[in-house]
């Protein structure tokens, strides 16, 4: 591991690990205690309309539009157009998401469902319809955060950032709409808004993660942390610090597994949350027992 | 007569044009502890909704306060009944004692030394402050009824409203519930709403009888007219097999009157 630090694109990997692994561990915890799983992955297939786009922008569209001259003096690096294309699609995907939820009486799940399909078809079509070069495609469904490029690096922590700052600015409205919605509705928090909001910060992390771990495995690695903080802390921030370091640790030993047995690294990352959430599972009453123990020794 | 905190004129309340509640009249003066009872579906929950401003009536007038419902609510301090699902949420109860200050904190600002003299105050009013930094799921039913009390008082309401405050808590404990309601109800308008006949008990001041029409005359017992009327409550008072402690807490209590 210590020789590979060497290599920029592993520093690069392990940065991107570590900055998506803390939004993962805040945004992930609402997504646990609110029980939106669902509705987290339908923004993540849909994100994948937003790459297609992308791509179609930059491979057919621009070309028509402008010169020669003027494309060459275009932003050069490959992944810009379709994260811009993947940001944009997936906030529009969780605000009509979390619109149809809130507007639809019944068949909620189903329209979400729909939606998650529509976005990964349009995707795949605006691919189809870009002439050329379309190789890398497969990264954002499996993931490849040994191709971070620097710039990309400062896009994620620009997301950390913003992820942060939305859940410390709207901590105690995100709390009381996960917690009570209807007691939040009748103190007047605007429930629906702050939802959208969530939901929005959802997306912008399920963005993020699809660099590590490709849009496929993106619930498992938003979910599985916080899943295993859950279990041993009952209190929100420490469960989302918790969350965060565990995101950390899954990544980092993911990534390192997978360097040295030459392996794809998002399914590695995977699996070692994996391992980690069964492992916490068998540990639990371990835990529990030797708390237990703890308390009745201090009574005494 | 004390001055009215509630005003429900000719309401008519349901879902996709199908009326739950028809007609239904209530005048809630200051410091009247009113129990509410009728059988599921009675209307019940449609009721509480309409009153929290989370459903527009169909026809009718609602005041709280004097004030239209979405104003108006900011006086009441809603008790919901406890659900099993926050048992694994991560929240202690101070936390959640403190969302009753959310009202009066808007978005980005933070609570205020005021807000924790407050939530200490109503968590202290409720016997739970001991426990402030215990996780909500560690609770029992009656501790967790308490909390939510709590974060009701933290709204400093004119009104309380309760929606089956008893529905998880043993006899015992109930009983202690009502004592603490009944020391509230010294400077709190108290309506409580169940499907359960012997969450009415004594400290009750006044009961009434909801089946999507409403029967209440301020009165302290349930009459056999009102039982009559109100088809539905007559099988609860027998299925539960109490109308006479019910009818006896309520005759000594207005003899003593």
């Amino acid at each position: 591991m210590i020789e590979a630090l060497q290599f920029d694109f592993m520093r690069n990997a392990l940065l991107a690990g570590v900055f998506v692994s803390i939004a993962c561990g805040v945004i992930g915890t609402f997504v646990i205690v609110k029980r939106i799983v669902f509705i987290s992955g339908g923004i993540a297939h849909a994100a994948y309309g937003g790459i297609g786009l992308g791509y179609y922008f930059k491979y057919t569209v621009l070309p028509v539009l402008l010169t020669d001259s003027a494309l060459a003096q275009l932003d050069p690096r490959p992944g810009y157009y379709p994260l811009a294309g993947a940001i944009l699609f997936s906030l529009v995907a969780a605000v009509a998401m979390g619109w149809v939820q809130r507007k639809t009486r019944q068949r909620a799940d189903t329209i979400i469902g729909v939606l998650w399909a529509i976005g990964m078809a349009i995707g795949i079509i605006f691919v189809d319809l870009t002439a050329g070069y379309k190789a890398d495609l497969m990264s954002y469904l499996f993931g490849s955060i040994l191709a971070v490029q620097p710039s990309e690096l400062f896009i994620i922590l620009g997301l950390d950032v913003v992820i942060i700052l939305l859940a410390v600015l709207f901590y105690k409205e995100l709390l009381a709409v996960s917690f009570d919605e209807t007691f939040a509705t009748v103190e007047n928090v605007p429930v629906d808004v702050i939802y959208i909001v969530l939901l929005c910060m959802i997306a912008l992390t399920v963005v993020m993660m699809m660099r590590v771990v490709g849009l496929i495995m993106v619930i498992a690695l938003l979910t599985m942390p916080a899943a295993i903080s859950g279990q041993f802390v009952k209190d929100m921030k420490r469960m989302m610090a918790l969350a965060s370091i565990l995101g950390i640790l899954f990544t980092t030993t993911g990534l390192w597994l997978s360097y040295t047995w030459n392996l794809t690294s998002g399914a590695m990352i995977i699996l070692v949350s994996g391992a980690g959430y069964l492992l916490s599972l068998a540990v639990k009453p371990l835990a529990r027992r030797w708390l237990a123990g703890n308390k009745s020794r201090e009574a005494m | 007569m004390p001055p009215e905190v509630i005003s429900i004129q000719h309401l008519w309340a349901g879902y996709n044009g199908e009326p739950v509640l028809e007609d239904v009249n209530l005048s809630v003066n200051e410091l009247d502890f009113i129990g509410l009872i009728g059988p599921n579906g009675g209307g019940k929950t449609t009721l509480l909704k309409v009153l929290l401003g989370l459903l527009s009536p169909m026809r009718g007038n609602v005041r709280v306060m004097g004030a239209d419902v979405a104003e108006g609510r900011r006086h009441i301090g809603y008790v919901p009944q406890i659900v099993a699902f926050d048992r694994d949420f991560p929240i202690s109860v101070w936390d959640v004692a403190q969302m009753g200050r959310l009202g009066t904190r808007r978005i980005l600002q933070r609570y205020t030394a005021a807000d924790k003299e407050i939530i200490t105050q109503a968590l202290r009013n409720v016997d739970m402050l001991h426990l402030r930094d215990h996780p909500i799921g560690e609770l029992s039913g009656g501790q967790r009824q308490r909390v939510y009390v709590a974060r009701a008082l933290a709204t400093e309401p004119k009104i309380l409203l309760l929606d089956e405050p008893l529905s998880s808590v043993d006899p015992q404990v109930s009983s202690s519930i009502y004592e603490l309601l009944s020391r509230l109800n010294e400077r709190i308008t108290i309506l409580l709403i169940s499907h359960d006949m012997s969450a009415i008990s004594a400290h009750v001041k006044t009961v009434g009888c909801l089946n999507r029409r409403l029967f209440y005359h301020g009165q302290k017992r349930i009459t056999p007219d009102m039982m009559q009327a109100a088809y539905g409550c007559p099988i609860d008072l027998i299925a539960h097999g109490v109308p006479h402690r019910v009818f006896g807490h309520h005759s000594s209590e207005g003899a003593q009157e």
